[in-house]
């Protein structure tokens, strides 16, 4: 187990291409961190930089205190579980958990092979397949034959190239829990590479961004969806994704396409001389008014909005809400939206509601929400205005000792089944 | 599958069974000819009156045993080297070309089409009076060097195509997992490639062992040529007798080999062609 340093990393490719623009990040040991991003944002790249499958074009690369820019992924050490799976067609299950330990000429008895490949295939549930070939495996099993490959060794940290992609929803679920559980019982330091938002904001202790080969904020999951540094990490964190909403400042009011907002002081001052700003608001932070106690009503602005189309749910109710975007914001917005792999719909909002609600297709419903969830973005540079840096260290740093008490009790858990065993 | 109709299937059964003639009818021929008393060769029947093997006699124990024999024992073994040489270096060249982007890789490429489309008969001229001037005219080397431009090319393309097929990601994983980039090659795609590693090695032998042009050009005794071209040798047991009854058992002999391999491996050589092994 070790941490994990990058400092100014760069990737040119062959071809001129510049897939990683100066990534730095320090991964602590035992961290499960998240590389999270658009697909060809340059994830994969600097996964393969660090097992040392892409040779680093500039920056330092270390892993404990030892720099290894320049070393064969071999030397680092380093277990990786690749987006196929990259299972021995020839082998036989047990073969290819044990291929990384053959391969330490004489380092381990035939026993001891025999004894650590047992180990991962019971924490696995992989006992009864153990003769088989990869090729007669469905989906899950494969993946686990890939974990199983790597858990099998003391590797320095777990490296996921979008393990799941290839598996169906439900199973997907699944095996999201069981890494997480792996991961928490063994310590072991892991980068996990996806795209998916709900397994980056599930999974991990801390979550980067990237964009276009650019770190755009790393955070824990909650700090990236309630302080989101800017329109990029507001956007891509969040299902369904947050609104994005034109809105015209003047004096101490700002007009939304629906309804007109108070600013508060601080705000207003956040705002400075700018007249158009983007606001974000969640879906989940509106409501219907019907369904609201009266005090809390008051507390916020509501608004009539036609409602075009309702899905309901079972635990939610989506309304959206289609609405004319103005032409200041719009360049941004589409930018925004090939940016995060959108395909460039129409404009509408989407409010998530209670599934009590009895909105349905066609109706003018009265709606809330609350301004002071309410974020507001510069229309040029994209900057969360309403960032507020002080909270974000403090739910960053709770976050911290969350992750260090649940990795106390998951390894004191584990000691205790090992005595009782 | 679609089932097909009645009359698409006589159709197909027709067509198969005039293919089949069409392909097998000179082999039973020859067979059959390879049965017939010299005596007899020009009665005009297809099947031997008296079915005999005087002429496997003549050709491994009688007149023709000095002509044959040592022709069998060159075929085999200067196609055996050629093959072999050709496998390993085409699985090297292959592997390079599959995997490495390298300057002058198109170039090779097309050099090997080039060499292989070329007319043989355009080079052994000059191919002749070169090996006559360093020696190597009626050797053994002298034919496994020209066997080389045959049977290399085609090695190469068959073998890139294969390697080219077996996901990169498998050696990159067992480098992750502690192989060396030998070790990984060895372990990982060594194993993959076997399949058409072997097929290519039967296609370069049958290259080899077929070849006539080379074997009767460059070779004047019986040190260094093939059987095809020893057929040409062939003489009658006087002057008025035809040799066909000897060569049509000659022949019969060296195509043997040829049936039983492809019989023995057509399921390999089929997945060779046709897949590359790795899926899923
Ligand atoms: N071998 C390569 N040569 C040139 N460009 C590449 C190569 N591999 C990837 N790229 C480019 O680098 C960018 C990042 O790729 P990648 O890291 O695979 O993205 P991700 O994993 O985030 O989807 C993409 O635009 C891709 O086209
Ligand atoms: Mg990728």
């Amino acid at each position: 187990m070790a941490a994990i340093t990058l400092k100014d990393i760069v990737k040119r490719y062959g071809d001129g291409y510049l897939a990683v623009k100066g990534v730095s990040l320090d991964i602590a040991d035992g961290e499960f961190v998240i590389l999270v991003g658009p697909s060809g944002c340059g994830k994969s790249t600097l996964l393969r930089m660090i097992v040392g499958l892409e040779d680093i074009t500039s920056g330092e690369l270390k892993i404990g205190d030892q720099v290894v820019n320049d070393k064969a992924p071999r030397e680092r050490h380093l277990a990786m579980v690749f987006q196929n799976y990259a299972l021995y067609p020839h082998l036989t299950v047990y073969e290819n958990i044990a291929f990384p330990l053959r391969l330490t000429k004489g380092q381990f008895t035939d026993d001891e092979i025999r004894e650590k490949v047992e180990f991962a295939a019971k924490t696995l549930e992989l006992q009864d397949h153990l003769d088989r070939k990869p090729a007669n495996l469905s989906g899950g099993q494969r993946q686990r034959v890939a974990m199983g490959r790597a858990i099998v060794r003391d590797a320095n940290a777990f490296l996921f190239d979008e393990p799941l992609s290839n598996l169906d929803a439900k199973l997907r679920g699944q095996m999201r829990t069981e890494i997480a559980r792996m991961q928490r019982r063994l310590g072991t330091t892991t980068v996990y590479v996806t795209h998916d938002q709900t397994e980056a904001m599930t999974l991990g202790d801390r979550v980067a961004v990237l964009r276009k080969g650019e770190l755009q904020q790393v955070a824990s999951p909650r700090g990236l969806y309630e302080q989101p540094v800017n329109l990029f990490v507001a956007g891509f964190i969040g299902s369904p994704p947050m609104n994005f909403l034109p809105g015209e400042v003047s004096g101490d009011t700002l007009s939304l396409p629906f309804a007109d907002v108070p600013l508060s002081d601080d705000l207003r001052s956040r705002i400075g001389s700018r007249d158009i700003v983007i606001v974000g608001l969640r879906p989940e932070h509106f409501a219907d008014t019907s369904l609201l106690e009266d005090g809390k009503k008051d507390a916020g602005v509501t608004f009539d909005a036609e409602v075009d189309v309702t899905e309901w749910l079972g635990s939610d109710l989506y309304a959206y809400v289609p609405f004319e975007t103005s032409s200041e914001v719009a360049g941004t917005l589409e930018e925004l939206d090939r940016d995060l792999d959108g395909e460039g719909m129409r404009t509408q909002l989407v409010v998530a509601l209670d599934s009590e609600s009895r909105i349905r297709d066609g109706d003018t419903a009265t709606l809330w929400f609350d301004p002071a969830k309410l974020m507001v973005f510069d229309p040029e540079s994209g900057e969360n205005l309403t960032f507020d840096a002080d909270r974000a260290r403090e739910i960053d740093e709770r976050n911290e000792a969350d992750r260090k008490a649940s990795l106390e009790r998951a390894q004191e858990r584990e000691k205790r089944t090992q005595r009782s065993a | 599958m679609r089932t097909l109709t009645t009359r698409a299937k006589v159709a197909w059964a027709v067509i198969t069974v005039v293919v089949l003639v069409w392909a097998l009818l000179p082999v039973v021929s020859i067979i059959a000819t390879s049965f017939k008393l010299p005596s007899q060769l020009n009665l005009g029947t297809f099947w031997p009156k008296t079915w005999t093997t005087t002429n496997y006699e003549q050709i491994f124990a009688g007149s023709a045993k000095d002509l044959f024999l040592p022709a069998l024992r060159n075929s085999i073994g200067i196609s055996l080297i050629a093959t072999f040489v050709a496998v390993v270096l085409a699985t090297l060249a292959a592997y390079a070309i599959a995997r490495l982007d390298f300057r002058g890789k198109k170039l090779i490429l097309t050099t090997a089409l080039g060499v292989s489309i070329f007319p043989v008969i355009s080079i052994v001229t000059p191919l002749f009076n070169l090996w006559r001037n360093i020696g190597l005219y009626d050797t053994w080397l002298g034919l496994i060097i020209p066997y080389l431009s045959l049977t290399l090319p085609i090695s190469i393309w068959t073998l890139a195509a294969f390697f080219r097929q077996i996901p990169w990601e498998l050696e990159q994983a067992a480098q992750v997992d502690g192989a060396t980039s030998w070790q990984a090659f060895r372990k990982a795609i060594v194993p993959l490639a076997a399949p058409g590693v072997f097929t290519t090695a039967l296609i370069a032998f049958f290259i080899a062992w077929n070849d006539f042009v080379y074997g009767i050009s460059l070779t004047s005794t019986s040190a260094a040529r093939p059987v095809p071209a020893a057929l040409a040798f062939f003489t009658g047991a006087s002057q008025f007798e035809e040799p066909t009854g000897a060569i049509s058992a000659a022949a019969v002999v060296v195509t043997i080999p040829v049936v039983i391999l492809v019989l023995l491996f057509q399921r390999q050589i089929v997945s060779g062609l046709t897949q590359g092994a790795v899926k899923g």
